[in-house]
């Protein structure tokens, strides 16, 4: 338990449902983790209540997941905590890599300006866990149960039968799709008996956190057999509260009970951080990593977010990170079948995204790792031979591998994309997360971002010439509700769309938007299509492929509606 | 740029170049040797510059191509 936060405690309150035979929730969110609370505090913006079953009473015990990448603070901005998590936390974009006693490479991840959001915040886990609790509460769509263990699950064709245990004994839920965000030890996933395929590292790493007083500037450091820690590595980082925390990597046949004793975590700590600095333990654990993950995410109507879906080890942030993007991927999709606006093959798209950017994740982490901890002499001679070049020559710096830091994952071979019609030469490729530029909207200093979601969006560069007001309110007046917006100078007519006032240009250069440019945004922020020239056909279509529907259906429902 | 792996002698002199070879090794333990291969390949693989040629050499060397 660290010393410098103190858990809250959340009672446990009997609830009616423990006295009746079978209360039905239409969702249930299996445990108020990091992804479980994003998850519920998702739906909850989107109008969905949810009950949310922990088999504690508190939020994250230890920092675990702190560094919270551009992507995350743009998914928290949306759910209405990243401020709070900004102003706590800490702002970092750089890193540095050393070797020996030598810097051999630094790296800036988010090199040009115009972004509200920077490359990473260092918080620690609890923090976001407890201000997402706040969030849920002041929504009042969220229903949280504390110590209510969920030991058993049937799922049926339509639902799910669940048993929880309690300490006033077990009771029974039904629900019509469970979302298991359950962690690495996912029960959910052990009672379907899910196989959960991937790679065990045998290294072992100490990770703590220490309480000082430091004037180091705000940068991942990360060594590679340092003086102080010799033939192993180190990572140094800064979180909230005067908090750092310092994992260093122990090898193989490192006693994990042994070295957790502060006796001899605190020498290693004095070895690193010198003789005269002051500091106090704060927290220190020792694990083992692995990068696995689930075949499938969903098993009918029980869907795997975060951990219990897929595991990486902890070299570029991409754990928490990435169970972020899950929850931010599915949460619309089902707010949506929910409302009965998108047919339930929609949720298939969400193993179709998810599964691919799970894949990327544990490549990048397992590389990390292969690059940290080198099996055998040929792999250590290679990576020692890597830094020692990299000192002098570019072309290995780029092979230094200290951690892929986490990006959003383009979902490029996604089934609800439509493919670019025109020539687009950019990043923004469909499936990509939505770039964010600087704008004025009112005449206030604002950001794109802000402004995308949490329905689909159609942005409209430069001009409204060539838009007819008639397609465009047929547009918005579809099976799901299509907000409009020109992105423009703030000159030129704007057949009474909201403006957004391209203020640097910089959306106009991220998003190639010549004048009648359109850009289709999921209510994940997500590019569903872009074309050069209104065509609301071509627009609608898009629509209707990034809500799952085939063109047959939506023929059919055309030709129903006529 | 996807070339094809050149096999045929190339180097002017070959004896030179295997004793510069062996020569640049003289006096260095086993890991210190490791090292040096290890660099001299990295440094070679990015003068060639081309994944493809490369993935052939590492097939060629690990036996894998047919008639080596």
């Amino acid at each position: 338990m660290p010393k410098s936060y103190e858990n809250p405690r959340y009672a446990y309150r009997r609830a009616p449902d423990q006295d009746r035979a079978e209360t039905h929730h239409p969702v249930i969110v299996v445990g108020a983790g990091l992804v479980g609370l994003t998850a519920a505090v998702d739906l909850a913006s989107r109008g969905v209540a949810t009950l949310v079953l922990d088999d504690d009473d508190t939020v994250s015990v230890g920092s675990r997941a702190i560094c919270f990448a551009k992507r995350s603070l743009e998914i928290c901005d949306r759910l209405g905590v990243a401020e709070r998590m900004r102003a706590k936390g800490i702002t970092w974009n750089r890193g540095r890599v050393f070797f020996r006693d030598r810097e051999v490479y630094d790296f800036d991840l988010l090199p040009e300006p115009g972004h509200n959001w920077p490359a990473f915040v260092n918080l620690q886990q609890y923090y976001a866990e407890e201000w997402l609790v706040a969030r849920a509460v002041e929504l009042g769509r969220t229903e949280i149960r504390w110590k209510n263990l969920v030991a058993g699950i049937e799922p049926r064709g339509d639902g799910v039968r669940l048993t929880v245990e309690t300490p006033d004994g077990p009771y029974h839920l039904t629900c019509d799709y469970l979302l298991a965000a359950d962690g690495a030890r996912s029960t959910i996933r052990r009672a379907l008996g899910l196989e959960f395929k991937g790679r065990a590292f045998e290294d072992r790493f100490l990770i703590s956190d220490v309480v000082m007083k430091a004037d180091y500037p705000t940068e991942r450091w990360f060594w590679f057999d340092p003086p102080f820690h010799g033939g192993h590595s180190a990572l140094l980082h800064r979180q909230a509260d005067d908090v750092w925390r310092i994992d260093l990597q122990l090898g193989p046949d490192a006693d994990p009970e042994a070295e957790k004793d502060p006796g001899r975590v605190i020498p290693r700590l004095k070895a690193m951080l010198g003789p005269e600095r002051d500091f106090e333990l704060d927290w220190v654990s020792v694990y083992t990593f692995q990068c696995r993950r689930l075949e499938r995410f969903r098993h009918g109507r029980v869907f795997f977010l975060g951990d219990s879906a897929h595991l990486v080890s902890p070299f570029g942030a991409r754990g928490g990170n990435g169970g972020l993007q899950d929850a931010d991927n599915l949460c619309w999709k089902l707010a949506l079948v929910l409302a009965g606006r998108a047919p339930e093959a929609l949720l298939d798209s969400y193993d179709a995204e998810r599964i691919p950017a799970a894949d990327e994740n544990i490549l990048n982490s397992t590389r990390s790792t292969d690059f940290i901890s080198p099996k055998g002499a040929a792999s250590l001679a290679l990576r020692d031979a890597v830094l020692e070049l990299a000192e002098h020559h570019a072309f290995a710096r780029a092979m230094v591998n200290s951690g892929r830091l986490s990006k959003p994952a383009v979902l490029a071979g996604s089934p609800l994309n439509t493919a670019d019609r025109g020539s687009f030469a950019g990043e923004l490729v469909p499936g990509a997360p939505a770039a964010d530029a600087p704008i004025l909207g009112k005449g206030e200093d604002d950001w794109l971002l802000r402004h995308l979601g949490p329905d689909f969006t159609l942005l409209v560069f430069g001009t409204t010439e060539g838009l007819d007001p008639a397609a465009l309110h047929a547009l918005a007046e579809g099976p799901v509700p299509l907000r409009q917006i020109l992105v423009g100078d703030g000159t030129a007519s704007s057949l009474g769309l909201p403006v957004l006032t391209d203020c640097d240009g910089l959306a106009r250069q991220r998003y190639e938007g010549d004048p009648g440019t359109c850009y289709l945004i999921r209510p994940d922020q997500h590019v569903a299509a872009r074309l050069h020239g209104f065509d609301a056909a071509a627009l609608a279509t898009a629509r209707d492929r990034a809500l799952g529907r085939s063109p047959i259906e939506a023929n059919e429902r055309k030709a129903a509606a006529s | 740029m996807t070339g094809k792996l050149l096999t045929e002698p190339r180097i002017a002199r070959p004896d030179d170049f295997y004793d510069a070879l062996i020569e640049a090794h003289r006096d260095l333990d086993e890991a210190a040797s490791r090292r040096l291969d290890a660099k001299l390949i990295l440094l070679l693989a990015n003068h060639i510059g081309d994944l493809e040629v490369i993935e052939q050499a590492l097939a060629t060397a690990r036996g894998a191509a047919a008639g080596e």
